[in-house]
């Protein structure tokens, strides 16, 4: 399992909320384009009139979406959260503090690729520390928070990303690759540098959170299993 | 245990269609309005008799939960909000419903919404379950696409609207008045109760909090009746659960299981056994990371619920169940839940804030065995200040797996600080922290 273990990578100094420094290389100017028009147009029909500050969280994502398609970086700069204060009426300084109260807004460029690894207990029992090793051989990273030379991935530790059944779980981008190994882990990465992406899900032979080797239980149902006799569809594809 | 033919969630790992053709021909949507129908005390009397406790947790009757909303209004809407930030370490369970179920927990929604008067129904969504509300959100889509909610909806005369709004990457959020704080936009700091939700929720109106599994049983108990469901687990502690068995087994899993079917028989029926063998199990933290671990003694006996878990110290939680073999480094194993608890820690109550890393920084310690013996009482007291002193449970949940591991490990503790002594003299020990109560600046 894991070496020694020395205080300094016990980890972050800081509470994990607390405000993360922004980047120095901020863009002068943001604004959203039609495909986001639309996302928000439908975001802020959710909330009831007057409570539109609800919508600062979502917009922040379609600020970070746009951000990814426009430039490969998916990350939310100062003037993005200028932009969404203003739509929705509110003070600038409450969208800095949402944007980095929460985790998964960057308030710093990433990768194109954004490895998040999880090494929270249930992950770290099935290996994670493998994981993080493979990760650092496949893209030249050395420690979180890094982003390798060619600037097609960076490497983050996350908590438990509540897919512990399927550990350890490595999350890039949006999509959760699981029951991973060292191998199936440089693999992935490989595979992404050749711009591929492969199917999210189970790196096994397994189906979903179902035990490997087959299902337990809902076994007499009828129209679960199909004419070659495994059991279940195909995994999601949606 | 349970038989097929009383599981609820039968499209549990996305076997079958989890979209609208697929969840009726399981049975969801059948018949909807004449559920609402039978009214809103007929539902809640319904829910009540089942005896369905909350499964997000605190184990709260879900039926009396439901029935503390007003029965008229006084001008201000209610809502329902649906908890599903499942960011417990060791628990995925809400997960599998909102990937594979989705129509389950919707149409449930509508029931248990109108049950409490509410027009509105918003479900929080860790926003790294990115797939999984994309499912949902496809489903929904479905459902109002078929009437089945919005204006009228199922033909019930009754209006619902039900959202989706996802989170951004922070457990607190899990917490209930945390999850409103951050649904209205800001960040997720709990607030002090009272008033509670029900009296003052989601922007100041009557709003009840459920865990996702709670609200997505509700249409089949509906279908099938209070009793039935009732009448599966044992007094107290009734029906079915989802249930997830990670760490050191052959074959990790989710499983829906009846409350009260013994751990062991869990573990190797659905998860292939204890790696190595039974023999091998070193421990097992039952329900999520914040319930204290338990022996391997106490696991070849203990059933699974919330009476008999608590019973041994312990508790049901999530009924996420982490195992460990005896290849495990308990001490280290905890140690890295005090590290998450210090890293979520929203730091607005000071014994929280300055505990968690106190706490953190001695159990790194104690994982090397740089420590005095008479640093586990220490600790052991410090986290008797932390529990019970702060404005959530996360201060709790904090003390509670360090409680566990002292009350059930500390011979592997002491033999630690023994091992590091005779390696390395007393050089390198830190001071002993001499200010007792919490160690207020310690950062
Ligand atoms: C720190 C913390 C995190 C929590 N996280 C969750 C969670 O992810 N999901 C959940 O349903 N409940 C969570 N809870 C419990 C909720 O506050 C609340 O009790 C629950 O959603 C009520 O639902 P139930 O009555 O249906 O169980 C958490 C509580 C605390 C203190
Ligand atoms: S107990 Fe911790 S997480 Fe909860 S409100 Fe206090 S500081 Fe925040
Ligand atoms: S610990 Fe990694 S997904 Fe839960």
């Amino acid at each position: 399992m894991s070496g020694h273990f020395s205080a300094e990578n016990i980890g972050h100094g800081t509470p994990g909320h607390a405000p993360r420094p922004a980047s120095d290389n901020q863009p002068q100017h943001f604004a959203f384009d039609t495909e986001s028009e639309t996302e928000i147009e439908a975001i802020l029909a959710k909330y009831p009139e007057g409570r539109q500050a609800s919508g600062v969280i979502p917009l922040l994502y379609v600020a970070q979406a746009q951000m990814g398609r426009a430039t490969g970086s998916a990350w939310v700069p100062r003037v993005a959260m200028d932009v969404i204060a203003r739509r929705l009426g509110m003070p600038p300084i409450r969208v800095y503090e949402v944007a980095t109260f929460y985790l998964m807004f960057n308030t710093k460029p990433v990768g194109r690729y954004h490895l998040q690894v999880c090494t929270t207990t249930p992950c770290w029992l099935r290996g994670s520390d493998d994981i993080v090793t493979a990760c650092k051989r496949a893209t030249g990273v050395k420690a979180f928070e890094e982003t390798s030379a060619d600037g097609l991935f960076t490497m983050t530790e996350v908590e438990c990303l509540g897919a512990c059944a399927n550990a350890p779980i490595l999350q890039v981008n949006d999509d959760f690759y699981e029951d991973l190994d060292a191998e199936r882990t440089v693999a992935l990465i490989e595979a992404l540098k050749r711009g591929e992406k492969p199917q999210r899900g189970p790196t096994i032979d397994r189906f979903n959170s179902a035990p490997a080797g087959g299902r337990t239980t809902l076994l007499d149902e009828i129209g679960t299993r199909h004419a070659d006799g495994q059991p279940g569809t195909a995994p999601d594809t949606v | 245990m349970l038989s097929d033919k009383d599981r609820i969630f039968t499209n549990i790992y996305g076997q079958n269609d989890w979209r609208l053709a697929g969840a009726r021909a399981r049975g969801d949507w059948d018949g909807t309005a004449a559920i609402l129908a039978k009214g809103r005390d007929g539902i809640i009397n319904e829910m009540k008799a089942s005896n369905l406790r909350g499964r997000g947790g605190a184990g709260f009757p879900t039926g009396l939960k439901w029935s503390f909303m007003p029965k008229n209004s006084d001008g201000r809407p209610a809502y329902l909000v649906i908890n599903g930030d499942e960011s417990e370490p060791g628990t995925c369970k809400d997960r599998e419903i909102l990937r594979h179920e989705p129509h389950k927990l919707i149409e449930s929604a509508l029931i248990a919404s109108f049950a409490m008067g509410a027009h509105t129904a918003y479900i929080y969504i860790r926003g790294e379950f990115y797939n999984e509300a994309r499912h949902l959100q496809i489903a929904i889509d479905e459902a109002y696409a078929a009437s089945l909610i919005g204006r009228n909806a199922s033909g019930s005369g009754w209006d619902f609207d039900f959202h989706i709004h996802r989170g951004a990457g922070a457990y607190i959020c899990g917490e209930e008045t945390a999850l409103l704080e951050s649904l209205e936009g800001k960040k997720g700091m709990p607030r002090m109760k009272p008033p509670f939700p029900a009296a003052m929720g989601l922007y100041g109106c009557p709003t009840t909090v459920n865990n996702v599994e709670s609200i997505a049983v509700a249409s089949t108990i509906l279908r099938r009746g209070g009793a039935w469901f009732s009448a599966l687990g044992r007094p107290n502690n009734a029906g079915t659960k989802l249930m997830a068995i990670s760490g050191h087994v052959n074959r990790p899993c989710v499983v829906e299981e009846e409350l009260g079917v013994p751990m062991r028989e869990i573990i190797e029926k659905h998860a292939g056994g204890v790696r190595g063998g039974w023999d091998n199990l070193l421990a097992v933290i039952p329900g999520g990371c914040s319930v204290p671990v338990l022996p391997a003694a106490t696991c070849a006996t203990v059933l699974m619920d919330y009476d008999s878990l608590r019973a041994e110290r312990s508790g049901l939680g999530t009924a996420g169940m982490i195992v460990m073999d005896k290849s495990t480094d308990i001490i280290r194993a905890i140690a890295r839940f005090s590290r998450f608890f210090k890293h979520e820690s929203c730091g607005q109550c000071t014994p929280c804030r300055e505990g968690t890393g106190w706490m953190m920084r001695v159990m790194y310690r104690m994982v090397e065995g740089r420590a005095e013996m008479e640093e586990i009482d220490m600790l052991e007291q410090v986290t008797r200040q932390v529990e019970g002193h702060t404005i959530c449970a996360l201060g709790d949940a904090a003390a509670w797996p360090i409680q566990g591991l002292i009350r059930h490990f500390r011979p592997t503790m002491e033999e630690r600080i023994r091992a590091y002594k005779a390696a390395h003299g007393t050089v390198g020990l830190a001071p002993t922290p001499s200010n007792l109560p919490i160690p207020v600046a310690a950062e």
